[in-house]
């Protein structure tokens, strides 16, 4: 094809701020949550930062307690509601799924920029709460009857969380339509990319768990600006329930955090080892199967709460189950390596430290979820080492690693690899130590969401401290490189990895219209048998 | 969701939009599922007060709105068959009428609520202050799922008067009436949702 006759990129086909604001293409809708999302992660980055150095030694350091509830809080409500649900759905959701099925947009175009909006609007409703009588003091979880009983200013912040819910709503609803409808003919279901998978599986976990938490913000709302009394212990209502309600979105929510973090992981390990991933079927049906078990186990947050030890009991046999489809991906992706002729690169190398740090995560999972350890560390920092585990040790460097991978197909710009190697290894060597001394100190018994400490948790704390700092260099660096690379980036071939799913097919950014004709698709996703001829 | 014209460059596809429309209305139901899973628990540790509660409401209106609602879902689905046989002035009226039925529901549950307001039954009012915890429990529940579902009614509503306003001016048409589908799926789901609500609040306790 001659050079004149291609289609100008999606970045050039307009300009200006309202093409942008007004875009209805899934590529400019993933760049707005790009930045978006990013400057959020940086926000509540720097909340939870302030909050180490809090801890770093006994004693009131830079706030006071009651700020310390509201910074834990407002790190938790962003970071989860802002960042790390919607970022790899919304912006890598949008951006590769429609390329890897071979479609021009996603099913309701329009509807994908609506949301978009909603979720600027919970953001935005989030920070006013920053503003108006005090910021939010219960934690992200919210729990009645204190959530109910504050008088800090709890009905904006969960009048953000329901829109935010909302937004995500609309966006799984979208990709599943996009997912069924819009995949290029010659696609089966079993030649659908793993990240698309992955995708499909956690929208229908948005689609299916979101409206839980929709009507239980909603309750809380009502509860205080009303008073009807559905949670309130002084006129018959249960707390417990809210509990229950809670966690029936909010486990699963964690699996819409993780299961696309999984996806990347899944796109990025075949690529790098140059051989078909092991075991495409099992990942598959892991991933279908983690977002169906993971929406059963919500109870194992509450073992202390008040429950028949019969509930205690399925309950733990559950999350025991949920541990197996996890873990078959682990092996998976492991296997995949083995003989593997593996070309190192930024993505590769943050998923093997994804890899080390989920598997920790995960299993230390399992000593929350059998109710006999649960006993003696709910509630401790231990859980909340083990949560960061996943959450940031998981998906955010699952995000990281998305962000390196298909940067250069966004934007047609390359990174600098060594300052990405560095950036990242910082960042790893520093959670490490930020995150391995509080799974002791909350074996040793220190709570979690406590502002001061008794002197024997003050080592664990300092190194923890130290370990922040570091994390906080390698972020910095990330960001600063990543921005140095978007504006004097080299140009990025199409194709800089060697990947054989769609969306290495088209050039580099791809243009609006994405395929100008059907693309040809393999009869096996991860085919590298033309890459070895060559 | 509903009305998406879709871009140039993606072909019609009504099927696609039902699907979406489909998975918007799982995920309504489950909205209100969490408010039944509430009903289920507090029904079970106050069986006593909310049969005294119950049965203050009243069964009479509760029962014409029931009637109000199916007849009207009938409305929808009559125009529906209308439109596919091009007759948009018929499947005009079966909208409006439908619509109008919607208002009178509206209207019933006004002046039924308001009944509950003079009478001092409604969250920290001065009636309801004095009554058992499970009667409280009661009306918070009846409060927020007839309120709900009154939204919902109005959201319904509206979508049905757009689809009337686009019957009108030609966009809903023998050959692309998906809008006109979907508004109709929506206003079966807040016809089913009230199937559930009547008998829970006014008939079972």
């Amino acid at each position: 094809m001659n050079e004149q006759k291609r289609a100008v990129s999606y970045l050039e086909s307009a300009s200006g701020i309202l093409s942008w604001l007004g875009t209805s293409d899934h590529k400019r809708v993933a760049l707005l949550y790009l930045f978006a999302a990013s400057l959020w992660f940086l926000i509540a980055t720097l909340l939870g930062f302030s909050l180490r150095l809090e801890l770093m030694f006994p004693g009131k350091q830079l706030m006071t307690a009651q700020t310390y509830n509201a910074v834990f809080t407002l790190h938790g409500v962003i970071m989860i509601f802002l960042f790390l649900i919607p970022a790899i759905p919304a912006i890598f959701g949008n951006f590769i799924m429609p390329l890897q099925i071979g479609a021009k947009d996603v099913f309701f175009p329009r509807l994908n920029l609506f949301a978009w909006y909603l979720y600027m609007a919970g953001g935005l409703f989030a920070l006013l709460s920053l503003f108006f009588d005090g910021p939010p003091d219960t934690g992200w979880t919210f729990y009645v009857p204190f959530s109910i009983m504050t008088q800090t200013n709890v009905v904006l912040t969960t009048t953000a969380a329901f829109i935010l819910g909302f937004s995500s709503i609309l966006t799984g609803l979208n990709f599943i339509t996009t997912i069924h409808r819009l995949r290029t003919e010659k696609m089966g279901w079993l030649q659908i990319p793993l990240f698309t998978w992955s995708i499909y599986a956690t929208s229908w976990v948005q689609v299916l768990a979101t409206p839980i938490i929709g009507i239980t913000l909603l309750l809380v709302i009502l509860e205080r600006v009303f008073g009807i009394g559905l949670f309130d212990p002084s006129k018959g209502g249960d707390p417990i329930l809210y509990q229950h309600l809670f966690w029936m979105y909010s486990h699963p929510a964690v699996y819409i955090i993780i299961l696309p973090a999984m996806g990347v992981i899944s796109e990025i390990i075949p690529v790098a080892a140059r051989k078909s991933i092991f075991g495409y079927k099992a990942i598959v049906g892991s991933s279908l199967g983690i977002a169906f078990a993971g929406s059963l186990v919500w109870a194992h947050h509450m073992y202390t709460s008040g429950m028949s030890d019969m509930a205690v009991l399925v309950f733990s046999f559950l999350t025991f189950i949920v541990a197996v489809p996890s873990a078959i991906k682990v092996f998976n992706w492991v296997a995949t390596l083995y003989k593997g002729s593996i070309v190192m690169g930024p993505p590769f190398l943050l998923s093997l430290y994804f890899i080390f740090l989920f598997s920790i995560g995960g299993l230390t999972g399992l000593v929350l979820g059998a109710a006999s350890t649960n006993i003696h560390v709910h509630d401790t920092q231990f859980v909340v080492a083990h949560f960061h585990f996943v959450m940031f040790g998981g998906t955010a460097f699952a995000f990281i690693a998305a962000v390196y991978f298909w940067f250069p197909k966004m934007f047609g710009r390359l990174y600098d690899f060594k300052n990405a190697y560095r950036g990242s290894t910082l960042l790893f060597i520093g959670f490490c130590i930020h995150y391995f001394p509080m799974f002791i100190l909350g074996l040793q018994g220190m709570p979690r969401r406590y502002f001061d400490y008794v002197p024997r948790f003050a080592t664990g704390n300092f190194i923890a401290g130290i370990g922040g700092m570091t994390m906080m260099i390698g972020i910095f660096l990330i960001v600063y490189n990543l921005w140095r690379g978007l504006r004097h980036g080299e140009r990025a071939p199409q194709n800089p990895w060697g990947g054989v799913t769609l969306e290495w097919m088209l050039p580099s950014p791809p243009p609006t219209e994405n395929f100008e004709s059907a693309p040809e698709v393999k009869a096996y996703p991860y085919d590298f048998e033309e890459g070895k001829k060559l | 969701m509903i009305s998406e014209q879709h871009e140039h460059h993606l072909p019609y596809d009504p099927e696609g939009s039902r699907l979406g429309m489909w998975l918007f209305l799982f995920s309504e139901l489950l909205l209100f599922g969490g408010l039944f899973i509430l009903y289920a628990s507090y029904l079970t540790k106050y069986t006593a007060d909310f049969v005294i509660a119950g049965k203050e409401l009243s069964r009479t209106i509760g029962a014409i709105n029931t009637i109000i609602l199916l007849v009207s879902s009938y409305f929808v689905a009559a125009s529906i068959t209308a439109i596919r046989r091009n007759a948009p002035r018929i499947a005009m009226l079966y909208v409006g009428s439908a619509i109008t039925l919607g208002l009178v529901f509206l209207i019933n549950k006004y002046f039924e609520w308001g009944h509950k307001f003079h009478l001092g039954i409604y969250p920290r009012g001065p009636a309801l202050e004095d009554r058992t915890n499970g009667e409280v429990i009661f009306y918070g529940l009846y409060y927020c799922v007839t309120g709900l579902h009154g939204l919902h009614v109005i959201i319904g509503g509206t979508l049905l008067a757009f689809a009337l306003y686009y019957i009108y001016r030609k966009k809903i048409t023998a050959e692309r009436f998906v809008f006109l589908e979907n508004a109709g799926l929506y206003w079966h789901l807040v016809d089913l949702i009230w199937i559930f609500v009547f008998p829970l609040f006014y008939l079972v306790v």
